[in-house]
């Protein structure tokens, strides 16, 4: 992360100054500054009303029915995690929002996962295996419905807006097995270096 | 058109049924809804505030890229890589753009629509490309900030390598399948 925000800054200050665009690069940036909170005034509300949810899901013991659709293949993936700890309900509910489009609810369900995988991850400073397959994982975005896309199809007129729901769904499936196969291998490579010095 | 009527219904309806079923499986399960929901709303804020200064710092190096005019010099240099590759070159923007930015891909995606069509082959491979991908960046910024993460391994590379690859396979399946 270090390197990525360091070349993304670094980068985009050269070419400001070789473009002679930058007034364009500050306003930029003060751009981003602005909008960040703008996402997280957005996101306030947002995590509270989905987090005050999962309570009422977590109360009414509805996590363990939710969980049990995604639970045999979390616990075979995330061999680590005790069956019963609450990281394994919490990583099947963000799967669960991010499944069926429940948009904006993947974020805080996804966060408190990530905080349930910290209380298990013995170097609290350094990111555990689990976090980086939960991750990898989320990053692969499983969508069973694009619906924003489906909109603007239709919207400009597309004769089957629909066409491209299989496409997507086989798509992220391979891209999320593809992408789950890359770290394994990386951790692979990482022991193997690691044992060597 | 009728089964994009369906789905849209089915999108709107998707969020307020969820939340009636909880809402009427914690009454059944007799919980103390509102006081349920509170407590678990209270911790929103906290989240929220720790997130901010991740968010803050991957919006203003993204931002700043884009308008420094070394994202369209990347774009130009990749275009005939593709172009060589018989891929429409377009798809590079949003391929590049997409980890880094959701409403800058949409744009693109749009202007896509607009330019190419809604039924050109460029127009869907975009879609499959936007709807697999993530914004990766934005991802790991917030997910590991909340937690307080500082080194992360070997998980950056994995990504971006899973990103390219994945881009890839969008090309393939809309190629073979439509």
């Amino acid at each position: 992360m270090n390197l990525i925000w360091f070349l993304l800054l670094v980068i985009g200050t050269v070419f400001a100054i070789i473009n002679g665009k930058l007034d364009a690069f500050t306003q930029a940036l003060f751009d981003g500054a602005k909008q960040a909170v703008e996402i997280f005034l957005f996101l306030i509300g947002i995590m509270a009303l989905w987090l005050g949810i999962t309570k009422i899901i977590e109360d009414s013991g509805l996590v363990n029915k939710l969980s049990k659709f995604f639970k045999p293949l979390l616990l075979k993936l995330f061999k680590n995690i005790p069956a019963d700890h609450p990281a394994i309900a919490h990583i099947s509910l963000n799967m669960i929002a991010n499944f069926f489009g429940l948009g904006n609810a993947a974020t805080p369900l996804g966060l408190k996962a990530m905080k349930d995988l910290q209380e298990l991850n013995p170097d609290k400073e350094t990111v555990s295996f689990e976090m980086m397959l939960f991750l990898v994982i989320n990053t692969a975005s499983i969508q069973l419905i694009p619906f924003t896309l489906i909109g603007l199809f239709s919207q400009y007129g597309a004769q089957n807006p629909t066409a491209i729901v299989l496409p997507t769904i086989i798509a992220t499936f391979i891209s999320a097995i593809v992408a789950i196969t890359v770290l394994y291998i990386f951790k692979y490579f990482y022991k193997d270096r690691c044992s060597k010095y | 058109m009728k089964m994009v009527e369906i789905i849209n219904y089915f999108s709107k309806l998707v969020i307020p049924l969820f939340i009636l079923f909880v809402v009427l499986y914690g009454y059944k399960s007799k919980v103390k809804l509102y006081e349920s929901f509170v407590s678990g709303a209270k911790e929103g804020f906290e989240i929220s505030l720790r997130v901010l200064p991740y968010i803050v710092a991957i919006l203003i190096a993204v931002k700043g890229f884009q308008a420094s005019g070394a994202f369209d010099l990347l774009k130009k240099g990749f275009s005939s890589l593709f172009t060589f590759l018989n891929i429409p070159a377009e798809i590079f923007g949003i391929a590049l753009l997409k980890p880094l930015s959701n409403s800058a891909a949409v744009g693109v995606f749009v202007d896509i629509l607009k330019t190419s069509g809604a039924d050109s082959l460029v127009a869907k491979i975009s879609a499959v490309i936007l709807g697999s991908a993530e914004t990766t960046f934005y991802v790991l910024a917030v997910y590991l900030g909340s937690v307080g993460i500082k080194k992360s391994k070997y998980l950056v590379p994995v990504c971006i390598i899973s990103d390219l690859i994945g881009i890839i396979i969008a090309i393939f399946v809309v190629k073979i399948l439509l």
